[in-house]
C-alpha cells in the first residue's frame, strides 16, 4: 500500500464528512457548524426531517434531547477511519420534537440500551472555509 | 384462481462462485443462452429485456446490443437485490397486456473477484449522494449494521432471541449441504466449515454488528443467472413445464419519524400479490425469502403473513422450515444467500430455485410442491429498501 491514508507514518484517517454540495441537506449541515440541530415543521404542523425545500413551513432548532429507538455496535468496517474507531455505537434517536435521526452515541457499548435518554453533542470539522459538526450523543443521565 | 398469462419457462444459475476472468457481461450472456436453451427458445425469440443495470449506465441499450436482440420493451428498474422480483412482476404485467411475449432477465457480478465488501462495508465512493444518504454517511454504518438496527429493535420489542435468529442460518446451511453447487461455493469461497452448522456455531462466530454474527451474514460470491418468462401461448410449446406467475406486488420503505422498523415494505407488497394469486400464506409450499442476513428472513416471514408480527422467532425454531418438515413452508431450499450464492443482488436466484421446486428439480425437493413465494428485499432493511413479492404455481 502506498496510500498516505494507510501508511504507518501518514496522517490519521479522517471521518468521511457529508457533502455540502447538496442544497437540501447542506442547510442542515451548515447549521451544525453553529451547533444547531435543525428540523422542519411543515404548514400542517407535521415534523419533516431532514429539512427539504418543498417541505414548507419553517426550520426550527431542536433542544437536543431524545431517546434511543434502536442501536447497533459496529465492530468491523472496511473504511480506515471506522476500522480504527471501532467498536462504536450508532443509533436511531427519537428526538423530543418528534423527529428521528441516525447518529453516533459516545458511550461504552455495554451501557447503551433502547429507551435511553441521550443529549446531542458535537464533533467539529472544517471543510474548506466552512464549518460543520457531526452530532454525537451522550447519555443524558 | 388467477389468470395464467405468463410463466417462467427457462432458468439458469451460473454454477461458479469464483469466475476467474469472466466479466459480468459474460456471465449474463452465458446464463441467458443457457436459460433460453432450457426453454427451447433462442435470443431471436426475446422481445422484452429487464435489467437492473449492474453492468453500468445505459444498460437498457448496452445489454440488448450485447445480446444482439431488438426488444420492443425495455425495463431497467434497479432496486438492488429485489430488482428481479420487480422485473418478474413487470414481465407478468407486460405479457398480460400483450406488450411482450418472451421476457429475458439476466444478472452477472464479480463481487468476489473484485473483493467488494458487501456486508461489512468498504470504501465505495459516491459521486453525488442522495439527500437521505448524505444525512447518514458520516456515521460509519456498513450494510450489516443497518440490518442490525432492525434485529436489536425486534429483540427488544418482541423478545426475539439470538438463538431464534441463528436457526435461520442453520436451516439454510442444511439445505446448502444437499446442493453440490452450494458446497462447491462454500469451498471456493474459503469457508472453513462446509458441513451443517449448529445454533452454537452461529452464536460462537464473530460478532460483526450487534446483535448479528458472522454466520448470520450472506456470502460474498461471484455469479449470476438468467430467467426467461413467456406468454401462455409461447409457454405451451416450450421444453419445460411452465411455472406460472400468479400474483405480484411491490413497494418501497424509507426512514420515517414514527416508522416501526421491525416492519418492512413487504407488508405492503405481500397482500396484493396473495390477493391476485387467490392464495394465502398457509397455502405456500416453498418460501424463497431474501436472506442477506438472518433478520431479513425473520422480518419478511412476518410481514408476508407466514407468522404474526413478533412471532417469527418461535415460527422458525426447531428446524421447522427445513425442506423435509411438513406443516410449514420450506425456506431457501438452494442454500440461500447465507450458504450458497450472494454476488450482491440475490433476487434472481429466488425465482430460479422457486422454479426448480415447482418443476421437481431441487436438491432439497419438497414432495408435491405446488406453490412458491419469491420475495426480494433490496437496499437497506432498516432505512430505505424496496420490496417485491411474486407468487408462483405449477399446473
Amino acid at each position: 500500500m502506498t496510500s498516505t491514508e494507510t501508511a504507518a507514518d501518514g496522517p490519521a484517517p479522517q471521518r468521511p464528512l457529508p457533502s455540502l454540495a447538496d442544497p437540501d441537506t447542506a442547510a442542515f449541515w451548515r447549521a451544525t457548524g453553529e451547533h444547531r440541530l435543525t428540523y422542519q415543521e411543515g404548514e400542517d404542523g407535521r415534523v419533516v426531517f431532514f429539512p427539504r425545500r418543498h417541505g414548507g413551513g419553517r426550520v426550527r432548532d431542536s433542544a437536543g434531547l431524545g431517546e434511543v429507538y434502536t442501536y447497533t455496535v459496529v465492530r468491523r468496517h472496511g473504511h480506515p477511519f471506522f476500522r480504527a474507531h471501532a467498536p462504536y455505537v450508532v443509533a436511531l434517536v427519537d428526538m423530543d420534537e418528534g423527529f428521528r435521526l441516525m447518529a453516533e452515541v459516545d458511550a461504552d457499548p455495554a451501557d447503551v440500551h433502547i429507551g435511553q435518554r441521550v443529549r446531542v453533542g458535537w464533533e467539529d470539522h472544517e471543510v474548506g472555509s466552512e464549518r460543520l459538526a457531526i452530532p454525537v450523543f451522550t447519555p443524558a443521565g | 384462481m388467477a389468470p395464467r398469462a405468463a410463466a417462467i419457462v427457462g432458468i439458469h444459475e451460473h454454477p461458479s462462485r469464483r469466475v476467474d476472468g469472466l466479466s459480468p457481461w459474460q456471465i449474463k450472456g452465458e446464463s441467458a443462452a443457457a436459460a433460453l436453451a432450457d426453454a427451447g427458445l433462442t435470443f431471436a425469440d426475446v422481445d422484452a429485456v429487464y435489467d437492473a443495470g449492474e453492468t453500468g449506465p445505459m444498460a437498457g441499450i448496452a445489454v440488448p446490443e450485447y445480446f444482439g436482440i431488438s426488444p420492443r420493451l425495455v425495463d431497467t428498474t434497479g432496486v438492488g437485490g429485489s430488482s428481479y422480483e420487480f422485473h418478474a412482476a413487470h414481465a407478468m404485467r407486460d405479457i398480460a397486456a400483450g406488450k411482450a411475449s418472451v421476457a429475458l432477465l439476466t444478472y452477472g457480478s464479480t463481487a468476489k473477484s473484485e473483493s467488494r465488501s458487501i456486508g461489512t462495508g468498504g470504501p465505495r465512493p459516491v459521486a453525488a449522494p442522495a439527500p437521505g444518504t448524505n444525512m447518514e454517511a458520516a456515521f460509519g454504518m456498513p450494510l450489516i449494521a443497518n440490518y442490525a438496527l432492525v434485529a436489536q429493535r425486534h429483540m427488544h420489542q418482541y423478545g426475539t432471541t439470538p438463538e431464534q435468529l441463528a436457526e435461520i442460518a442453520v436451516t439454510t446451511r442444511a439445505h446448502a449441504v444437499r446442493n453440490p453447487e452450494a458446497v462447491a461455493a462454500l469451498t471456493a469461497l474459503g469457508i472453513r466449515k462446509t458441513s451443517e452448522i449448529t445454533v452454537d456455531d452461529v452464536l460462537g462466530s464473530r460478532m460483526i454488528a450487534d446483535p448479528l454474527h458472522l454466520l448470520e451474514c450472506c456470502l460474498v460470491s461471484d455469479g449470476g443467472g438468467a430467467v426467461v418468462i413467456a406468454s401462455a401461448e409461447v409457454a405451451r410449446d416450450c421444453a419445460t413445464a411452465p411455472v406460472w406467475l400468479l400474483g405480484a406486488g411491490e413497494a418501497v420503505g424509507y426512514p420515517g419519524n414514527d416508522r416501526d422498523i421491525t416492519t418492512s415494505a413487504a407488508v405492503l407488497s405481500g397482500p396484493p400479490a396473495f390477493a391476485e394469486a387467490g392464495l394465502r400464506p398457509e397455502d405456500v409450499d416453498i418460501a424463497m425469502i431474501y436472506d442477506s442476513f438472518t433478520i431479513t428472513v425473520l422480518t419478511l416471514l412476518e410481514d408476508l403473513g407466514f407468522a404474526k408480527k413478533g412471532e417469527g422467532g418461535p415460527f422458525v425454531e426447531g428446524g421447522r422450515l427445513r425442506w423435509d418438515r411438513p406443516g410449514a413452508p420450506a425456506l431457501n431450499t438452494d442454500g440461500g444467500g447465507l450458504s450458497s450464492n450472494h454476488p450482491g443482488m440475490r433476487g434472481i436466484f429466488l425465482l430460479i430455485e422457486a422454479a426448480r421446486q415447482l418443476r421437481g428439480e431441487s436438491t432439497s425437493q419438497v414432495d408435491g410442491a405446488r406453490t412458491a413465494v419469491a420475495h426480494g428485499n433490496g437496499g437497506l432493511l432498516g432505512t430505505r429498501h424496496a420490496a417485491a413479492t411474486v407468487i408462483l404455481g405449477r399446473d
